[in-house]
């Protein structure tokens, strides 16, 4: 019992001491502090490199698109956040449009990556993109017989029972929905996702479970991030599900796309540093193919034109094709449409299905 | 009565008592107390002041959309869980406690187990294991073939299978001291009068036994009401999860807030029936003093193995498999990471919840010393509804973590922006945002959700020390802080250390208070857990998965050391 006083004291004296003495995020010096939505911890290859190279510190504090945001909105001018790096355009531009991010002129930046790649008051810039699409098993699905080539052809009876997909409540799903109204307009992509619904899909809040669960053969067709499917083949070359990219008809408008990108907030204390992450992610070095590159890293593709492509999502082209992407649906306007998706798929029951 | 007692309190002072009317003493003696409550109070007085003015296009919206599912499956798994942990709980409890059989002894402690594994945890591993990509159901189709049918675990039964097995032993633990507090004299009288074992059991030891077992089941039903971790890896959603899904999913803080408000009215109702079943439920055993305790039947042949069996098959389950598969995934992880730099961000997740648990252990157990200690002087001076505000102060158990913060922040987040403006018109540096921004606000989430914990082990064990210990040294002229600290603090040192252990490990559990009040670059264990298992990186949710499963031992290897014949506190 003795033993247990003693530790329970110590623990008590060292936790009372450590909430008197806790800091707030780090200030001045050497560091940047990134909200982050990656999901790859604190340690990360293409972070080292930035560290390695500008001997600038990086703190992380991790969470999903949304709760970041909301993090920002609810923090103000006091926010210990100096960059905000997320993986989903439409919440880059609701928190561009509410003034949470500082405009960034950097010469840098607007050379290394596309005008179509970043907000055009130079809020945020794209690092990567992830493109979300049609995953299938070969094995049991012909995409040509089945006529399936488009996000709306989920809809279809045929694949009642047979669909795996993410929970509407995820930022993956309400994005894309974002993109079937702005494609179909409300009404046609209401119907859509209804019809998705009536086939009855597996929910799984996870990717890779997605993929694995098709793999197993518990679903036939499911949709998924690219680089997902890239990561499986990058640890087997062999993995049996294919992708087909959505959307490349002549008629239609493009794979939906997605950039995961980055914005110094507008009560970032560390400017510069949060200045320099950016265009260093930016560089040919750093947009490498890698794992030490920002989308090699994650297999995604660059957005500097210059960068080269990483292996696993070249097996993928090459299985698959060159990918046509929706870019008339620009990035920055993503978010004007994300309510209205979160009330779609709320109404409609997605991933709400009860057991 | 004790001569102290009788003196009118203005003939106290001798004794070191201040020499104040009868009501300023009273009010006095409330004070401590009546601070607390106020303290932990507030979030929650806020949360329910909103349902003052409610938002009825909102709630029309969600009542079209979202909330009537949610309420559904909140309430299919609450009901499950009650009925699988009575199931399983009371069952094995009665094999331990009426019936002789191999392992028994080693059976009646370790079922405790799996208290240890937080919800989520044992969800995550469950989920890996057996749905359609896991080994199990691969290996199944591989013996079967591909078409032969297996439960859906994406479903209510699959998360009530995964909380039933981490929250059985509440009713376990409750049911092995009332079947063990009957006495033999009472037994044996039924068996005289023609009874079979089983009719007993039916008709005399479980209706004894049901306050206890419906006080276990109702402590179940908590944990599954404010569960966020599991629910969300199993896409099932629940109203605790919707609370998080409303404000992080939506970015909506409104429908959150009245989402969390309407949550409160839930938990209290819990509440209430866990009161009224308490009323006749003890939550220990009696001592040794009450009679013999029934002999325990000599099982033979097959039933003997099918009740080591049975056991066996729950240990399995509930334990030594998934913790093994975390291990195993652990030792993985650690093989293929030799040689990146993980020691140093484990390390960090490590000193984050060490500290956020400490701090919150300290504070709690400070505070719930000061609620004990002002109740019971309260309680001797002719004040005993002071133990009401005890029992207000302990509502916090029921209510979700999402709720807890949302309140926690509708009142700090206004002080905090107040403070800066008054630094501003001082003309002094503002200090940015020192309560919400750090860890004070989530510090303060932990004390409001687990005061209960830490008082209900601090005040069974002031229970036990007799008054007149107090009243001679006041007698001797020490004061009412002196008696605390001096006699008073060191006479319960079991259980305030007790109290701190639990709760600790139930702030190394916690995910949606951490989740939503976080300061920047806090990541807890629990938190790294939770990420990493989301993203279906198992085995880099392995490694802190079992670090808070083996800080989640301690306090069950106390329960077990006090497990025979002595008092057993339990968390709640």
């Amino acid at each position: 019992m003795l033993k247990l006083r003693m530790l329970s004291f110590f623990v008590i004296v060292a936790g009372l001491l450590t909430l008197a003495l806790a800091p707030a995020a780090a200030q001045g010096g050497g560091v940047v502090n990134i909200y982050s939505s990656r999901h790859y911890g604190a340690i990360e290859a293409p972070f080292e490199a930035f560290t390695a190279a500008t001997g600038i510190q990086i703190r992380v504090s991790q969470g999903s698109p949304q709760a970041l945001l909301e993090r920002l909105r609810a923090e103000g001018e006091f926010s210990p956040a100096d960059l905000f790096l997320v993986i989903d355009a439409g919440v880059l531009s609701l928190a561009a449009e509410e003034g949470l991010l500082q405009p960034v002129e950097s010469d840098i930046l607007t050379a290394n990556i596309p005008e179509s790649q970043r907000d055009p008051n130079n809020l945020w810039f794209g690092l990567s993109q992830r493109v979300r699409t049609i995953v299938y098993n070969p094995a049991t699905v012909d995409p040509a017989a089945t006529g399936l080539d488009s996000y709306e052809d989920l809809a279809d009876p045929q694949w009642n029972g047979r669909l795996c997909l993410r929970p509407g409540s995820h930022i993956y799903s309400i994005s894309l929905t974002g993109s079937l109204i702005h494609n179909l307009g409300a009404e046609a992509a209401a119907e859509v996702v209804a019809g998705i619904v009536a086939n009855n899909p597996t929910y799984i809040d996870s990717d890779t479970r997605i993929l694995e669960t098709i793999e197993a053969g518990g679903c036939d067709v499911g949709i998924t991030n690219h680089y997902y499917l890239a990561r499986k083949l990058s640890e087997n070359p062999d993995f049996p599900v294919r992708l087909l990219w959505a959307n490349q008809g002549e008629d239609q408008p493009g794979a939906f796309y997605n950039a995961q990108g980055a914005g110094v907030t507008a009560s970032a204390i560390n400017v510069d540093n949060a200045i320099r992450f950016i265009e260093f992610m930016s560089t040919v070095e750093g947009q490498a193919g890698t794992p030490a590159g920002f989308p090699g890293s994650n297999f995604e593709f660059p957005t500097n034109p210059a960068a080269t492509l990483n292996d696993a999502v070249s097996l993928i082209v090459e299985q698959s094709g060159e990918v046509r992407l929706d870019t008339e649906f620009a990035l920055w306007t993503y978010g004007s449409l994300q309510q209205q998706a979160i009330d779609l798929l709320e109404s409609a029951g997605y991933g709400m299905s009860e057991s | 009565m004790n001569l102290v007692d009788r003196l009118p309190l203005s003939q106290r002072t001798a004794t070191g008592w201040q020499p104040v009317s009868a009501w300023g003493a009273r009010a006095r003696v409330l004070l401590v107390p009546g601070l607390i409550a106020l303290l932990i109070g507030l979030p929650l007085l806020l949360l329910l002041l909103h349902l003052a003015t409610p938002n009825v296009a909102l709630w029309q919206q969600l009542w079209g959309t979202i909330l009537p599912p949610m309420l559904w499956n909140t309430l299919v798994l609450v009901l499950g869980v009650a009925a699988g942990t009575l199931l399983i709980g009371t069952g094995c409890a009665w094999l331990v406690s009426l019936y002789q059989f191999p392992g028994r002894a080693w059976f009646d402690r370790l079922l405790l187990l799996p208290l240890a594994i937080p919800g989520f945890v044992m969800g995550f591993v469950f989920m890996a294991t057996f749905d359609y990509a896991g080994p199990v159901q691969t290996a199944w189709r591989s013996v079967f073939g591909s078409d032969a049918p297996f439960p859906e675990i994406r479903s209510a039964g699959g998360v009530i299978v995964v909380m039933t097995l981490v929250l059985y032993p509440y009713v376990y633990l409750l049911a092995r001291a009332a079947f063990r507090e009957q006495a033999a004299s009472t037994f044996e009288a039924a068996q005289v009068m023609g009874l079979s074992r089983t009719q007993t059991f039916f008709r005399l030891v479980l209706p004894l036994a049901r306050p206890s077992l419906a006080a276990g089941a109702v402590l179940a039903m908590m944990e599954a009401l404010t569960d966020f971790g599991t629910v969300r890896f199993f896409s099932y959603p629940t109203l605790s999860e919707g609370v998080v899904r409303v404000w992080e999913g939506r970015m909506d803080r409104d429908s959150a807030i009245e989402l969390a408000a309407l949550l409160l009215f839930v938990a209290l109702a819990l509440v209430l029936l866990e009161r009224a079943l308490r009323g006749s439920a003890r939550y220990y055993q009696a001592g040794n003093g009450k009679g013999r305790r029934p002999a325990r039947q000599q099982l033979t042949g097959w039933r003997a193995w099918s009740a080591f069996g049975l056991c066996l098959a729950l240990l399995l389950a509930a334990f030594i498999l998934p913790v093994g598969q975390l291990a195993a995934w652990a030792l993985l992880e650690l093989h293929q990471q030799s040689t990146g730099g993980w020691q140093a961000t484990f390390l960090s997740y490590v000193g984050n919840s060490v500290s956020l648990a400490g701090s919150a252990a300290g504070v709690v157990v400070l505070l719930a010393l000061l609620l004990a200690q002002g109740v019971r002087t309260a309680g001797e001076q002719g004040l005993p509804w002071a133990r009401w505000l005890a029992r207000f102060v302990t509502l916090g158990y029921a209510l979700p973590g999402a709720v807890v913060a949302v309140g926690v922040l509708l009142f700090l987040s206004p002080i905090d922006f107040r403070l800066n403006d008054l630094a501003r018109d001082l003309g002094l540096t503002r200090p940015g945002l020192i309560l919400t921004g750090t860890m004070t606000g989530l510090v303060y989430a932990y004390l409001v959700r687990f005061m209960a914990v830490g008082y209900n082990s601090i005040d069974s064990s002031l229970e036990k020390i007799t008054p007149t210990m107090a009243q001679a040294a006041r007698c001797l002229g020490a004061g009412q802080s002196r008696v605390l600290w001096r006699i008073h603090a060191p006479l319960m040192s079991s259980g305030i250390a007790a109290g701190a252990l639990l709760v600790f490990v139930d702030v190394m559990k916690e995910l949606p208070a951490t989740l939503l009040l976080r300061p920047f670059g806090m990541d807890t264990l629990a938190l790294w857990a939770y990420f990493s298992a989301m993203e279906s990186f198992w085995q880099q949710a392995a490694l802190p998965a079992v670090t808070i499963v083996l800080a989640g031992l301690l306090p069950v290897l106390l329960l077990m050391r006090v497990g025979d014949g002595q008092t057993v506190d339990t968390a709640s």
